[in-house]
């Protein structure tokens, strides 16, 4: 049995859009509609999705920065070993929460406080966390820079982030990130905003951290094929929904959900001569599905882990 | 070893940052000719405490309140006819001439007859090598008074934008941060304070309360700290707060005192510079106003010496007592509209939108 290290049951955030002062209409956006996964320790999860599908959204709440409408998330508390809500945290546990899971932001212009150096920002959580006296702290940031291939640290250290280039500034945002040793980490796109050849090696660096220190991430993209080669398993969510779960060779090679389907037909392939399969937008299957399970779980498994969604998504696609 | 690496490479990238500012600002060709103007006047402001302590010049003569020094003329004592033109005259303007007296002014010195020569003071003496800016009616040197008016429209200038600026920039941030009830309340304060007419409110502090120089200071400070920068301020604020390293801190479990003072006040810090030096204009041209319609207990100021000119009946009588007004009328120009071209260039400096690439 393996260890979760967050466990998220039907989340729901919900907004309120009123049709204006005059108006007594109030429409209701569900930005996350039940949403359900969980992250063992030391995997990660690929959040998948076309733009305002609620990826970020979902990240957003699980870190407590918008609070939630509905659901439940537990995290594992080192000390009991057990489960724990994270509602209603008291300050001490709801400070060792914090401690334990980061998040790596899609933009590292806006990331880093422009008025800091680099050294303010990397130390600013142990700051917060009062972590070791000041040698200390200086020692693990000079540490955590080499970590994350910003040698010599000297030279990096009294800088501000606008002398340094995207690529290094999203090293300092995941040193940043990872100096407390978090367990669970969430990635909101971190390579979106840097160049091609960048990517892969923020990508690598990523994946090595997450073997040496066992941070598990919610990694959030896009782009199938960074999901790919960063996830154990791949969530793909449409309208607020996850509509497909599954490993990540399995979903990639047998996808069943339409959605799934059209993103997996959507991704470029630079080989011009490549005869790769084209999905139609079918929902056979997704019927035959649903007519043999019923509609009374939102999920189902079919088999290998591999979960979808019963929710009715005919037209929407 | 490594530490003294560390901080020569900061010292030398805080230099360089310096240099790439200042490169900035000067491009700006306003903003230096402001600079230039307050430096001069900056300048002045030192040079009289300089002037008075090494001796240069005396207290007794110089002292821009107490100080007197007339110029003897002797003068020919005639008397103006009745009907013009005459051969001599041929106005009325004409008498007397330079270098005449009128006799009848003469009636509280008994014996003086028309034809003999007659020893007076000038007040106000115009011009000369020992007064570079002549006297004023009471025999003060203008020069001096210029000079301790710029300490005046400095201190006063300063005090009250630094204080005004820490007021809306803290309440500002309040504002941005907490929302709601507090939001709304700082909101209409600022409404209500916009719109209040600033001098005749000064005209109603002044006549309950004695006006000095301080006070006046505290007084602009707390006005323009709670009016309309606080609402400019705020929404600056409100921009920093969505930036994601605000999130990032807040992830970390950083209290939102520690986010408000150490992620927003930083970052919204050369607007409100910005909104100082602008203030500082405001504060200047105020002064000189209150002291103008005599309702400031200051000794001296670039306001009061213009009020002084007004009551003597000087003001109206064209330019030929212009060095009692002309002065003090360009420097209070001149120090508030430097302040302002300095306050553009630092635009340039502070708003990347605004650069030219």
């Amino acid at each position: 049995m393996k260890k979760n290290v967050i466990e998220v049951k039907n989340l729901e955030k919900y907004y309120e859009v009123s049709g204006g002062f005059f108006s007594r209409n109030k429409d209701i956006v569900k930005a996350v509609d039940d949403i359900s996964f969980e992250i063992p320790f030391g995997e990660s999860l690929g959040l998948v999705g076309q733009s305002g599908c609620g990826k970020t959204t979902t990240a957003r709440a699980l870190c407590l920065l918008d609070p939630k409408t509905g659901g439940d998330v537990k995290f594992y508390n080192n000390e009991t070993e057990n489960m724990q809500n994270i509602d209603n945290l008291e300050d001490e546990e709801l400070k060792k929460f914090r401690r334990n899971i980061q998040m790596i932001f899609q933009d590292p212009y806006e990331s880093l406080n422009p008025r800091w150096t680099i050294k303010d920002i990397i130390l600013e959580p142990l700051n917060i966390h009062n972590i070791g006296d000041l040698q200390d702290r200086e020692e693990a940031v000079v540490e955590i820079l080499k970590t994350v291939g910003l040698t010599p640290a000297s030279n990096y250290l009294p800088r501000y982030p606008h002398e340094l280039s995207g690529g290094q500034r999203q090293r300092v945002s995941i040193a940043r990130t990872l100096i407390m040793k978090p367990k669970f980490v969430v990635c909101d796109e971190p390579t979106s905003m840097l160049d091609v050849s960048i990517r892969i090696s923020i990508m690598d660096l990523m994946l090595n951290l997450a073997k040496d220190l066992e941070v598990s991430y919610l990694y959030i993209t896009h782009d199938l094929a960074v999901a790919r080669y960063m996830c154990n398993r791949i969530a793909v969510m449409f309208n607020g929904k996850i509509v497909e779960i599954a490993e990540t060779e399995e979903l990639l090679n047998n996808p069943i959900h339409p959605y799934t389907k059209r993103l997996i037909s959507s991704i470029p392939v630079p080989d011009p001569s490549y005869d790769r399969k084209v999905y139609d937008v079918n929902y056979d299957e997704l019927d035959a599905i649903i007519a043999k399970h019923g509609t009374d779980n939102p999920m189902v498994d079919i088999g290998n882990e591999h979960y979808i969604s019963t929710h009715d998504v005919k037209g929407l696609i | 070893m490594n530490e003294n690496i560390e901080q020569d490479l900061q010292k030398q990238l805080r230099k360089e940052a310096i240099r790439r500012n200042w490169n900035l600002f000067r491009q700006s060709k306003l903003g230096m000719i402001g600079l230039y103007i307050v430096i001069f006047f900056l300048f002045l402001a030192l040079l009289q405490p300089f002037l008075f302590i090494t001796g240069i010049w005396n207290k007794g003569v110089y002292d821009p309140v107490v100080g007197y020094e007339a110029i003897k003329d002797t003068l020919l004592v005639v008397e103006c006819p009745k009907e013009y033109p005459t051969e001599k005259y041929e106005s009325m303007k004409d008498c007397p001439g330079p270098g005449e007296l009128n006799v009848k002014r003469l009636y509280l010195a008994p014996g003086v007859e028309v034809g003999d020569y007659y020893e007076t003071f000038i007040q106000p003496a115009p011009p000369s090598s020992r007064h570079l800016l002549g006297t004023d009616s009471l025999g003060r040197d203008v020069f001096s008074q210029i000079m301790e008016g710029s300490q005046v429209a400095f201190v006063l200038g300063l005090l009250s934008a630094t204080l005004g600026v820490g007021i809306s920039t803290i309440l500002g941030t309040i504002a941005a941060f907490f929302g709601g009830r507090v939001d709304a309340y700082l909101m209409r304060q600022s409404d209500l304070i916009l719109m209040l007419p600033s001098l005749p409110l000064l005209f109603i502090i002044s006549a309950f309360a004695e006006l000095k120089v301080w006070h006046l200071a505290i007084v602009l400070g707390v006005l323009g700290g709670l009016g309309g920068s606080v609402i400019t301020i705020k929404s600056q604020a409100l921009q920093v707060k969505v930036k994601p390293f605000v999130d990032s801190a807040r992830i970390t479990g950083g209290s939102r005192w520690r986010i408000m003072f150490s992620h927003v006040l930083p970052n919204v810090a050369p607007l409100a510079l910005l909104f100082m030096v602008f203030s500082v204009t405001g504060a200047i041209a105020s002064e000189s106003v209150l002291s103008f319609l005599g309702l400031l207990n200051i000794d001296m100021s670039w306001g009061i010496m213009i009020y002084l000119s007004q009551t003597d009946g000087f003001i109206f009588s064209g330019l030929e007592f212009w060095w009692l007004i002309l002065p003090a009328g360009l420097a209070v120009t001149l120090l508030a509209g430097g302040f302002y071209l300095v306050g553009r260039g630092l635009d340039d400096v502070f708003n990347p939108r605004l650069r030219k690439r």
